[in-house]
Order: C-alpha cells, then sequence, then structure tokens
C-alpha cells in the first residue's frame, strides 16, 4: 500500500483527526475533499483488509458538503471533530442503516435509533463513514467470528488484526479514516489497536454511554476510540465521555479537559510493573514483546517517571474468571434474538436433528433461528454462560468467579493507593498482549489458546478502569507490539498525559506506518 | 469440583439455551467446553469462599441512578415492527400493531 504524506491522505502525520479539524476549520481543506479522500482510499485498500461491512458514501458525502456550507456561513467552527471522517464498530446502532453484530441472527435489521455515542459525534462536527467488521457480538480476539469473512491485518495480510474491533483497528492502520469507534469488553479495543500499531483507549466502566451499543456483557463492555495518537484519543474522549440518561450506568461527571490535560511531563508520576506477572511461564510472554516493553520502561523512565516494581497477585486468574462471567453475562443478553423481534427467523419445520419432537412449534422456531443464526464463537460462549449459571454449578462457577473478580479490583486498589497500605502508583504498565499478531486459522479450533492471548487485557474490564495500548515499536519480523497502561477509575487525564509523553519520546516515528 | 463435561449434559446445556445443535457440533464443542471449565477450575486455588470474600457483580458499585418515573417517548411502533420477521404494522387497525409467531401450544 502507499502510504504517508505522499498518498496525500493515510497513517501520517498529516493525518490525524485533529490536523483535519484544522485544516477545515481554517478553509485551508473542504470537508468534501477529506471525506472523499477517505472514501477513495476504502474503496481502493480496503478489498484487501475487509475492515469494513458497510460504506455510507452518499451520506457521507452529504454530510461532508453540510458541513463546509455552515463553515462557509461561520457556523460551528468551534465543533471539536469538524469534518473529521469516523467509522462505527458494527455492534453499534447507527440509525437506518444495516447493523450486524457481525452476526447472521441479525440479518436485514435497521436500527431505529442512534447510539449515543454516534449522536454525540455527529453533534460534534464528525462525518460516519461506514461500519467496520468484528467477531460476532464482539465475541473473540482475531475478526475471524464475523458471519462476513475476517478482516486481515494491514502489517501482514496472513495475520489476524486482533479483536474483536479488528475492523475499526485496521480500517486506521490501513488510513481509512484517522478514527475508529470500537468497543471493548475484555480487550477488544486495545489487543488489535495493539497488533495494528495503533492507539486505542477503554474508558473508565461508566465514563461513556452504552446506548444503542449491542450489549454482550454488560458489567465489562465500555465503548472507546482507536486512533493514530495519543492526542487524538483525548480529542474523542472529551466528545463521547459523560452523562446519558438512555443508560444507567452512566455517571454524573463532566469530560475534562483531556486535551489540556496533555502537558508533556511525566515526572511527577509513578509507573508500577508487575514483573512477576509477566515472567510468570504461563504468560507466554514472546521474548521481542517482552524486549519492546522493556525499550518502553526506559523512554518512560527517562522521561522522569519513576517505575516502581508491583505485585498484582491475583492477575493470573483474570482470564479464567473474565470467560465466566463474560459468557454468563452474554448467555442472558443474547436470549432476546430469538426470531421474533428483528433479524432472521428460521422454519419451525426445518431441518435440526436433536430437537425435542415434543416441543411446540414456537420453542422450535427459537432453537433452530439461534443454531442458524449464531456462529460458533457465540454459541460457545452462550453454552458456558448458561452451564455457569446454572442450578448445581452456579455456586462452583459463577460465584466463585466473581469473589475472584473482588480479588482483582483489590489488587489495583492497593496499588494505586497512596498510603502505607499502597504502592501509590498513577498507572500500571504492562504490554498489551503477550505475544505480537497471529496468523489467521492459528487458534480458530483453540478456544482456550485464543482466551490466554487476552491475560494483560481482561483485569482492567474485571476491575472497571481505564486502560490505553500505544504502540511501542516493532518485533524482529516488522510486527507491531503495546504498551498497555491502566490507571485509577476517572482519571483517564493521567493516563493519556503519560501515554502522550511516552508516544512523543519514544525513538522513531510517533506514527507507525505499514509499508508492506 | 464438577467431573469433566460430557456430550449429554452439552445437550442439556443446548436445550437450556435454545441451541438446536448438530450432532457434528455436540462433538465439536464438547471437548472445547471440558477445557474451558477445566482451565476455570483453578479459580478454586485463590477462592475465599462463600464466608469471607465478597463478590464484585459490576464496576459501578451502588452509583447507578434511577430516573424519575416520568413517562416518556419510546421508539415508534411501525419503525420498530418494521425490523420484526413477521412484524404486523398498523396501529391504526385491531388486527395490527404485533409480533406474530408460530403456534405456541401444541406440536
Amino acid at each position: 500500500m502507499t502510504a504517508g504524506p505522499d498518498a496525500g491522505y493515510g497513517p501520517s502525520p498529516a493525518g490525524t483527526a485533529a490536523e483535519i479539524r484544522d485544516a477545515v476549520r481554517s478553509g485551508r481543506r473542504t470537508a468534501v475533499e477529506v471525506c472523499r479522500a477517505c472514501l477513495d482510499r476504502i474503496e481502493a485498500e480496503d478489498q484487501r483488509w475487509h475492515a469494513f461491512t458497510a460504506v455510507f458514501r452518499d451520506d457521507a458525502l452529504a454530510r461532508a458538503a453540510a458541513i463546509d456550507r455552515e463553515r462557509d456561513a461561520g457556523e460551528g467552527l468551534d465543533r471539536p471533530l469538524l469534518g473529521v471522517p469516523i467509522s462505527i464498530k458494527d455492534v453499534i446502532c447507527v440509525q437506518g442503516k444495516l447493523t450486524t453484530a457481525a452476526s447472521r441472527i441479525l440479518d436485514g435489521f435497521r436500527p431505529p435509533y442512534e447510539a449515543t455515542v454516534v449522536r454525540r459525534l455527529r453533534k460534534a462536527g464528525a462525518v460516519i463513514v461506514g461500519s467496520t467488521n468484528c467477531d460476532e457480538f464482539a465475541m473473540g480476539s482475531s475478526t475471524e467470528h464475523s458471519a462476513y469473512g475476517p478482516t486481515r491485518n494491514p502489517w501482514d495480510a496472513d495475520r489476524t488484526p486482533g479483536g474483536s474491533s479488528g475492523g475499526a483497528a485496521a480500517a486506521v492502520a490501513a488510513g481509512c479514516g484517522p478514527v475508529a469507534i470500537g468497543s471493548d469488553t475484555g480487550g477488544s479495543i486495545r489487543q488489535p489497536a495493539a497488533f495494528c500499531g495503533v492507539v486505542g483507549l477503554k474508558p473508565t466502566y461508566g465514563r461513556v454511554s452504552r446506548y444503542g451499543l449491542l450489549a454482550y456483557a454488560s458489567s465489562l463492555d465500555q465503548i472507546g476510540p482507536v486512533t493514530l495518537t495519543v492526542a487524538d484519543a483525548a480529542l474523542l474522549l472529551g466528545v463521547l465521555a459523560g452523562r446519558d440518561l438512555h443508560d444507567a450506568t452512566s455517571v454524573d461527571r463532566p469530560a475534562e479537559g483531556y486535551t489540556a490535560a496533555l502537558t508533556g511531563r511525566a515526572d511527577d508520576l509513578r509507573v508500577g510493573v508487575p514483573r512477576r506477572l509477566l515472567e510468570d511461564a504461563d504468560t507466554g510472554l514472546d521474548p521481542d514483546v517482552l524486549d519492546a516493553f522493556d525499550r518502553a520502561l526506559e523512554t518512560i523512565e527517562a522521561a522522569g517517571a519513576v517505575l516502581v516494581d508491583i505485585e498484582l497477585p491475583h492477575a493470573a486468574y483474570a482470564v479464567p474468571a473474565y470467560y465466566l462471567l463474560a459468557p454468563a453475562e452474554a448467555s442472558s443478553n443474547l436470549a432476546r434474538y430469538d426470531g421474533v423481534r428483528y433479524g432472521a427467523r428460521a422454519a419451525a419445520d426445518a431441518g435440526g436433528a436433536l430437537g425435542d419432537r415434543t416441543a411446540s412449534p414456537l420453542s422450535r422456531m427459537y432453537d433452530r433461528t439461534r443454531d442458524a443464526g449464531f456462529g460458533a464463537e457465540v454459541k460457545r460462549r452462550i453454552m458456558l454462560g448458561t452451564y455457569a449459571l446454572s442450578q448445581g454449578y452456579y455456586d462452583a462457577y459463577y460465584l466463585r468467579a466473581q469473589r475472584v473478580r473482588r480479588l482483582i479490583r483489590g489488587d489495583y486498589e492497593t496499588v494505586f493507593d497512596g498510603g502505607d497500605a499502597g504502592a501509590g502508583v498513577h498507572a500500571v504498565a504492562m504490554p498489551t498482549t503477550p505475544t505480537p499478531a497471529f496468523r489467521l486459522g492459528e487458534r480458530i479450533e483453540d478456544p482456550l489458546a485464543m482466551y490466554l492471548g487476552d491475560i494483560f487485557t481482561v483485569s482492567a474490564n474485571l476491575a472497571g478502569l481505564p486502560a490505553i495500548s500505544v504502540p511501542a515499536g516493532l518485533t524482529r519480523a516488522r510486527l507491531p507490539v503495546g504498551l498497555q497502561l491502566t490507571g485509577p477509575a476517572f482519571d483517564e487525564a493521567t493516563l493519556l498525559r503519560l501515554a502522550d509523553v511516552y508516544e512523543k519520546t519514544r525513538p522513531g516515528e510517533p506514527i507507525l506506518t505499514p509499508d508492506a | 469440583m464438577p467431573d469433566r463435561l460430557t456430550r449429554d449434559e452439552v445437550e442439556k446445556i443446548a436445550a437450556l439455551a435454545h441451541l438446536e445443535l448438530t450432532p457434528d457440533e455436540v462433538e465439536r464443542y464438547t471437548p472445547q467446553l471440558a477445557d474451558i471449565l477445566e482451565y476455570a477450575a483453578r479459580l478454586a486455588e485463590v477462592d475465599p469462599g462463600a464466608d469471607v470474600g465478597d463478590a464484585t457483580w459490576h464496576p459501578g458499585g451502588d452509583a447507578c441512578p434511577q430516573r424519575d418515573d416520568e413517562p416518556r417517548p419510546s421508539l415508534d411502533r411501525d419503525a420498530t415492527l418494521a425490523n420484526a420477521p413477521d412484524g404486523v404494522a398498523d396501529r391504526r387497525s385491531n388486527d395490527g400493531g404485533f409480533f406474530r409467531v408460530p403456534r405456541v401450544l401444541g406440536s
């Protein structure tokens, strides 16, 4: 692919959201020019990556033209995302557009309402250009579990972009828009961002409204941005954050001045490193990833931050806890897909070998619709969750996992605590993933191996904490590595400040560019 | 910890979850789910037990606010029915405004 400034548009310093906004605001570029460049890029490139499930060409150009007219009339110049093209993960409702969750079961579904985040983006002047591919109902770590086929990694087309927001990360890495909105239940923004060499932010639970997000695991789901730079992540969080009466879990805290928080200073910060977790053989940490991580720590230390050895004694139990709790919530949330209110319906007398012949036609329709409509990973998780919640197993699996969740959360409370008992750190640093992007098909028939790759990301969801993945260079095979920073609840401002300092002082270009 | 998951149990779970699996699917999922559950059993190593350990159900804690109980507009009925595989629109008539489903009683 062509990339960088020569392409006029792409993963380059000329194409961040803030820079596009400034160019449109000042009249150096029109929103239509920017939008058309983005749409052309998608058309030219996306056959290779399959990052998009839908492109809203006519709507986007019409919206961009309206923004240009408003700009010429001097209206709405202060909008923070003026003319910025943005894609939306296909589990978030865009009113009137097919929203598939990458599942056959939602075939033909056009939401009669708009997700709050989409409404906020439009109000901020963004142009919605399309929907991005993902694992079905956001369940997966590779975007291979999409009913519409996998997305490929722009750094190496034989590898996955990660998941579940793999389309979002691949789109930004391939220059198909500077920003993509994703969702993160166990790492689904951060892990693909790490695999594709871009920035991914999971805000604190409650910071961003989930109204219009097709729910997977409601005590864990959070919406956030995938961007080229930390500064763009700060810009986007300022737009996305805030209370929404449509989502009872969204908290009554106003968005902070995240961009203003990027002071370029980190010499007042303490950063915790859970060395014992990284050295645990079960973690399966790739030597190149560890090497990149150690170099990232040197950069952070050189910027004046103090590194502190910390313990997260229960972090190794985050994966088993997550893979009971998230499926349990999924089994409940996905009960609504039954062929009655939306999507596809199987005939009550069609197929099926194991069905209860005495069941009613309605019951047979439910069972067959769900078997035909859901893919393998969604079925596995629904069954895991059903089992963990069922009589006789509830105490041994579900309740036990909830208690371990409490311990994992307690580990973080201790390291963030500035008192005698705590380590008083402002952030915890880890690699985002134990390995770089893996090959397509490598883990598809071994779900447990796929799950174990989420070791560093699921804790932030279980504890409800904000976490960001920032590009931390490449492996010897030229695959991106992510540095993950996790902070105390509702302190995204400090997290973004530290990530921004790291991004700007890391050796090499701040934005990684695939040159395949 | 319970014994390794069996085929019969997978069929029972599938029925509870309203999934009519094919025999091939049962064959494929049984060892996969059994492996995952065996892995998850390691939680017992650190579980403080029901007498001691508090559960965390939700990272929002008790903070979930409730809105005032006031009527407000909801989704348009016909727009909502338009997404249904067998939605019967027409709010003006007694014969519309509902989701139609296969027979509930009998086989």
